[in-house]
Order: C-alpha cells, then structure tokens, then sequence
C-alpha cells in the first residue's frame, strides 16, 4: 500500500515537476527564440510566412492528407516491399484505411496484433513516421491558438511549427527513452522472429524488431500503439518495472508541459497554473477510484481454492508492481495515450468504468496539444456560464465571448458524446456489434461503449476481447476517430480567429479573474456536470450494471 | 496547391529525421551497449537457443516449476490476454482446470498468480509464493529434497522494484535451469 502510493507519487508528482522547464523552453522554442533552427527549417519545407487562422488549417489539413495517403498505400503495398523478415502477407483494405485513419489523428486504436500483421518497414517508415508527426500535429495546432488568444496578430506557420516540435520537442526526448528502453532489455533489431527450442523440447517462435525505438515516441506523442499485439503488457515491449516507470512518465511529460507552454505564449503563467490545478484534481480523484476498485480480488475465483489477498491479477503483469494496472489505466485514458500496462477488459467493473469517464472528459492534460485545446472549450464554456450568472458579458483574456464563438464551442463539445453515444446505439442494437462479443450481459455492452468512446477520443486503448477487424468497426471507427480529430482542432482556431477579428478590451473589475481559485471551481464543475450528465446513462447500463448484478 | 509542396518536403524531412535517422540511432547504441537484450534476450545452453529470459514457455512436466496460465498457449507470435471480465464464468472454469492440475484444495488454497492469466499471456515470472507452492512437486519428480528445491528458489527470486514495489517473484526459466543444473 505504502509502496504503491510512492510509486504513485513519483510518477505524478516527479512529472508534474519536470513538466516545468519542459514547458518553458517549449514556449521559448515556439515564440521563435531559437532562430537559427528556425532558418534552417523554413529553408527545408518552403512555405514560409504568417498564416492566419484559415491558411493555418489549410496548411494542417494538406499535412495531414499528405500523411494518410502515404501510410495508406505503405501499409496496402507492404508485402511486395523490403523490411519484412516474417513474411507478412497483405492486410485487408479495410484494416489498412481503419489504421492509417488511427494513426493519423493520433489515436492508434488497433484493430490488429502488430507482430502478426506489420512488416518492419510498415512499423517503422509508416507507423511510428505517424507517431511523430501526428503528435506535432496536435502541438503545432496548441502553439497557434495560443498565440491568437495571446493577442498576436498572426497563429504563427505551421510547417515552421511541426518541425519545431518533431525535432527539438519529440526527437531528443525519443532519443533518451529509446536509449533507457534499450538498455532495460527491450529489443532493437532488424531480424525476424527468433526460433527456440524449449526444455520440454517444442519449437517456440518469438517475435522480436525495432521496438525500444517504437515504444519510445509510443508514449511520448500520447501515441499509444503498440509494436506487439497486448502492448506494455508484452514482456518484450515492457520488460521489467525499471522500464515501466520510464513509460508511465513519457506518457504524461509533454501533456503536462503543455499546459505551461499555453500559458507562457498567452503571458499568463497564474492562469496555466490554475488549469493545471483543475487537471491534476480531476486525475487525483480517478487514481483514488480505481485503485480503491481494483484491490477487489477477481470474483470469478471467489468461491475457489485461491488465495487472493493482492487484488484483481487477470490480464496483469506480475514485473510491473501492484499498482501499475489501475496507474496506467488512468493516465493513458486522461491524456490520450491509449497505451496499456493491463488488460483493461479484465479490470473490476468499477475499475473500467474510471478510464472510460477519463476518455468522456478527455482533457485530464489530454493529447498532446489537443488535450490543452479541449481544455480550452471547456474554459469558454466555464467563462460564458459565469458570466451568465452575474449578468456580465463573458469574457476570456480580453475577449468578449459572443453568440457566434458559443455556437462552435457547442458544436466542437456536443460532437463528442453524439458519436460514441450514437455509435454505441447503432453496434449495440445491430450484429454489427453484438457478433463481436467477447464478454455477455453488461460487460459486452461496455466493451462496445469503451471502443466508441476510445475511438471519438482519439484514445486507441480497448475492452480488446472485442473482435473488431470486421468491415463495419473498421470502417465507423475511422470515420470517427477522423471526425473527432479535425472538429476539435479547425472549430477552436476558427473561434480564435474569430475572437483575433474584434477589438480586445482591456480587464475591468467586474471580470471573472483566470487566475484564482473561484474560477477553478468553477471550471472543474462545468467539467464534472457536463461529463457526468451527458454519459451517466450509458455507465449505468454498462460497468455499474454490471457491478451491482455479479460483484458480491 | 501552395500548401501542397510544402506539406510534401515536410514529409520528405520528418521522413529522413524520424524514421531514418532515429531508428538508425536507436539500432545502433542498442546493438552495442545492449545486445543481449536488444536481440531479444535469448539464453543459449550449450549453444542452442532454449528461449528468451523475457518470454514464458511452455511447462507441463511435473519436474518444471509452472508459469502462470496463458490465454494463448504460450504463443510468442500472437500474444494477448483472456479479455474476460473477473465476473466472467468462463474464467471460474479455466481456473477449476489449473486447480485441477494443480491439485489444490481449501487447505492449501493456489496463489491467485497461478491461476489468473498476465496480460499479453507470456509473463515469465511467477510469485515467490507460487514457486514455492510448486516446490514440493518439483523435488518428489526429480529426486531432490523439498529444502533444496526452495533454497534454489530462493536464491532466484528478486524483488520487483525494490521500495517501490517489495514484493518478490521468481523467473520460471531461469529457475528451470537452475533445476536442471542442480541435478546434473
């Protein structure tokens, strides 16, 4: 208990401290303080100049096509290509769009096991390519609302950006936990599966490839797929508990540090802190959760002659420690990893129902880049509620928050809870869904609702006892989960667009100060009472129904 | 199209940096400073490949300390966990076999690590508490007294994450080789 509360403690709260200067210097590196990294990067790409919020989201959006279609045909053609020492063989043209479409909005919902599927080359020059650029992506795009909402003029260039972030953000960080990952045993070769023969005398295949350096920028870029099938559960691609605290604090670093990078480039580092304040409260509270749910022992083995006084073991690893099931569970569905450390369908219903609130809120330090974004909606919203209260026009850094921005904040948060209710009706009432189950009753309910909901947030974590490389979930979960990136990221720069068009006003007396504890609560409400009204339906007919029925 | 070209030599460039030169990076500081875990910490004895240090295998002899049960068989191209929820009937019958196998009963009730699956269902370790449960078995098959069975266990186990994380385990390879020494 005690050790667990230290790890729990060093993970968090040692991140949280290194979170500091990382986000300083991501602001410094952002407001172009480093100018000759900068020259040689608007020499490289082209394209150079101000951009404002509409020639920002162009730029981003030719980006991110140029990305899909590549990996698109990269993964269609792999196996007339080199790197492919297992001899995989084609994959089905649905498989192909669902992974690059997850791999492009940074998602990595997996509906494949990648030491069966991937060649190396499709890992590698495909997939983790994606697992950088897609999380430049989301810091490029966080690095541009700040500067409008900040008062700048112009949302800054995006192909100057993502460059910034690949290789002065991402890289060197990719370079020292590759480095740790590798030294803590995790493979890195080109060769093929390695043939034994074990002492009982069988053939034993083991899958091995570039993995210290995929499960490296796998955790940084809120990524989250994995290079093998069950992912740092693998003992290959989490190899002891060294290894492990090195990927739980990669998978919440640069979340965090993006909270302070927003609020240095807006010059308001009180406001950032408060935010934060709101992020670390709401993560606190579902560490609490789902540590107190998963030290329940596992009620299948209840009434058997098994000695259960350390918890629910199922789909565990016993080098990771205790805690690392419900830990990892929380932080890579409050940010949006999607990585796991346990098999998350096999946790306590009580348990589960904790990362799927983490991925309904989605902004617990969130995405790289987008979690802060989400935020942001969710500030706007706190801003106008208040203002409502007291009669005052709402505003935000100077900002008066009309009819029109309200209208697309609605829009950008109500998409959220319409496509993985929606979705959840549709594959729970249809074969599409029910021919896939692993699990009955409640809990098939919920692996349905856990795979829309990691879907529309661009999780990619799963209830993976779903068999979902099937057509119909490869095609609606690409379709959402390329819905749910690009909403979210134009609609906030179309608002500060927006905003970037009036005249600021300057601070009177009668404005809700950002940086105080008043409007804290007041953010962590609108939050809480937006997620818990909008998906308390949903749990219930899932992990609570299913905890009140079977749990004893 | 303006935005085109650019978008095109950008990836040209993330291209180059993050694949090529990273992965070249990674490969070779891991090749040199790591091998043995950077190929997949494979054990040879007497120059043959009897599996990797990081990958449970197979066991089913009574003269081999067991690993935890596998939702895959021990498959090390295909793993995965058993994705059934703890209140799953299915896991309540998979356990009743491994008790079965294991011939517990209420007065010497299975550690629980014996008898939930791991996660990607190659967990090469096993808790100290579920190795010594074995002990007995192991020493009646081979021969040995039950107190040298568990003083070789005992000398394999370690502790997970030192203070973070006391609790011991046991790696069920390394400590079927020692076994197999012990006898030789």
């Amino acid at each position: 208990m005690l050790a667990s509360i230290l790890t729990i403690i060093l993970v968090v709260g040692g991140t949280a401290l290194l979170s500091w200067p990382l986000g300083k210097y991501m602001a410094a590196l952002f407001s172009g303080r480093f100018a000759a990294a900068d020259r040689l990067f608007t020499a490289a790409t082209g394209g150079a100049g101000e951009q404002d919020w509409k020639t920002y989201s162009l730029s981003l959006i030719a980006f991110n096509v140029v990305m899909f279609g590549f990996v698109f045909l990269l993964l269609a053609t792999q196996h007339l290509l080199p790197f492919n020492p297992d001899g995989q063989g084609a994959a089905s043209i649905d498989l192909v769009f669902n992974t690059a479409a997850s791999f492009t909005t940074n998602t990595n919902l997996q509906h494949y096991s990648g030491e069966s599927t991937w060649s190396y080359l499709a890992q590698l020059g495909g997939l983790m390519w994606l697992q950088f650029v897609s999380a430049a992506t989301g810091i490029a795009a966080l690095a541009a609302l700040a500067r409008g909402i900040g008062g700048q003029s112009s949302m800054g260039n995006f192909f100057l950006d993502v460059q910034r972030a690949s290789f002065c953000v991402l890289l060197p960080l990719a370079i020292v936990v590759g480095v740790w990952l590798a030294l803590a045993g995790v493979p890195m070769t080109l060769d093929g599966a390695a043939s034994v023969t074990t002492l009982e005398g069988a053939t034993q295949t083991i899958a091995r490839g570039p993995v210290a350096a995929f499960v490296a920028i796998k955790q940084l870029g809120t990524n989250g797929g994995g290079f093998f099938g069950p992912n740092s559960t693998h003992p290959l691609e989490n190899p002891s508990f060294w290894s492990n605290l090195a990927e739980m604090v990669s998978l919440i670093l640069i979340p965090m540090a993006c909270v302070w990078m927003f609020g240095r480039i807006i010059g308001r580092p009180k406001h950032a802190a408060v935010i934060f304040g709101v992020m670390a409260a709401l993560l606190v509270i579902k560490l609490t959760a789902a540590a107190t749910f998963e030290s329940a022992p596992t009620m299948a083995f209840a009434d058997l002659p098994v000695q259960q006084d350390i918890g629910n073991l199922e789909g565990k690893e016993l080098r990771l420690g205790a805690i690392t099931g419900p830990l990892w569970a929380v932080l890579t569905t409050a940010t949006s990893n999607g990585s796991v450390g346990a098999m998350h369908d096999s946790l306590n219903p009580l348990t589960g129902l904790v990362p799927m609130a983490g991925m309904w809120l989605n902004e617990t330090f969130g995405g790289v880049g987008v979690g802060m974004i989400n935020m942001f909606l969710y500030i706007a919203l706190a801003v106008f509620v208040a203002g409502m209260m007291v009669g005052h026009t709402p505003e935000y850094l100077g900002h008066r928050i009309e009819g029109r921005e309200m209208r697309l904040v609605v829009l950008a948060l109500i998409s959220h809870p319409l496509l993985i209710l929606g979705g959840t009706a549709l594959f729970a009432a249809t074969p599409w869904g029910l021919d896939t189950l692993n699990n009955t009753g409640a809990h098939g309910f919920s692996e349905i609702l856990y795979e829309l909901s990691s879907s529309a947030a661009n999780n990619g974590s799963g209830f993976e006892g779903l068999g979902d490389n099937t057509p119909a979930w490869n095609i609606a979960t690409g379709l959402v989960m390329l819905i749910a990136r690009f909403l979210p990221i134009i609609v906030p720069l179309a608002i500060v667009g927006s905003l970037m068009a009036k005249r600021r006003s300057a601070e009177s007396a009668g404005t809700l100060s950002v940086e105080g504890p008043t409007f804290g609560v007041m953010l962590f409400v609108v939050i809480v009472i937006f997620g818990a009204l909008t998906f308390f339906p949903a749990a219930a007919l899932g992990p609570i129904a299913e905890h009140v029925t079977l749990m004893r | 199209m303006q935005y085109i070209f650019p978008a095109i030599r950008l990836w040209l460039v993330t291209f180059l940096v993050c694949v090529v030169l990273y992965t070249g990076l990674i490969l070779g500081f891991a090749q040199v400073a790591a091998p043995f875990g950077a190929n997949g910490s494979i054990i040879a004895v007497g120059g043959k490949a009897v599996g990797s240090e990081l990958v449970a295998q197979k066991f089913t002899s009574p003269r081999y300390v067991w690993p935890r049960p596998s939702a895959v068989d021990y498959n090390a191209m295909g793993a995965a966990g058993s994705n059934k929820s703890p209140t799953s009937p299915d896991l309540t019958k998979r356990a009743e076999e491994t008790i079965t196998a294991y011939g517990a009963t209420r007065d010497r009730p299975l550690p629980a690590d014996l008898v939930a699956a791991s996660g990607g269902g190659l967990d090469p370790h096993i808790s100290l508490a579920g190795a010594l449960y074995q002990a007995e078995r192991v020493a009646q098959a081979r021969g040995l007294s039950r107190g040298e069975v568990e003083r070789l266990i005992e000398a394999e186990a370690t502790s997970v994450g030192g203070p973070l994380a006391p609790e011991r385990i046991v790696n069920v390879l390394q400590l079927n080789l020692a076994l197999d020494r012990q006898e030789r």
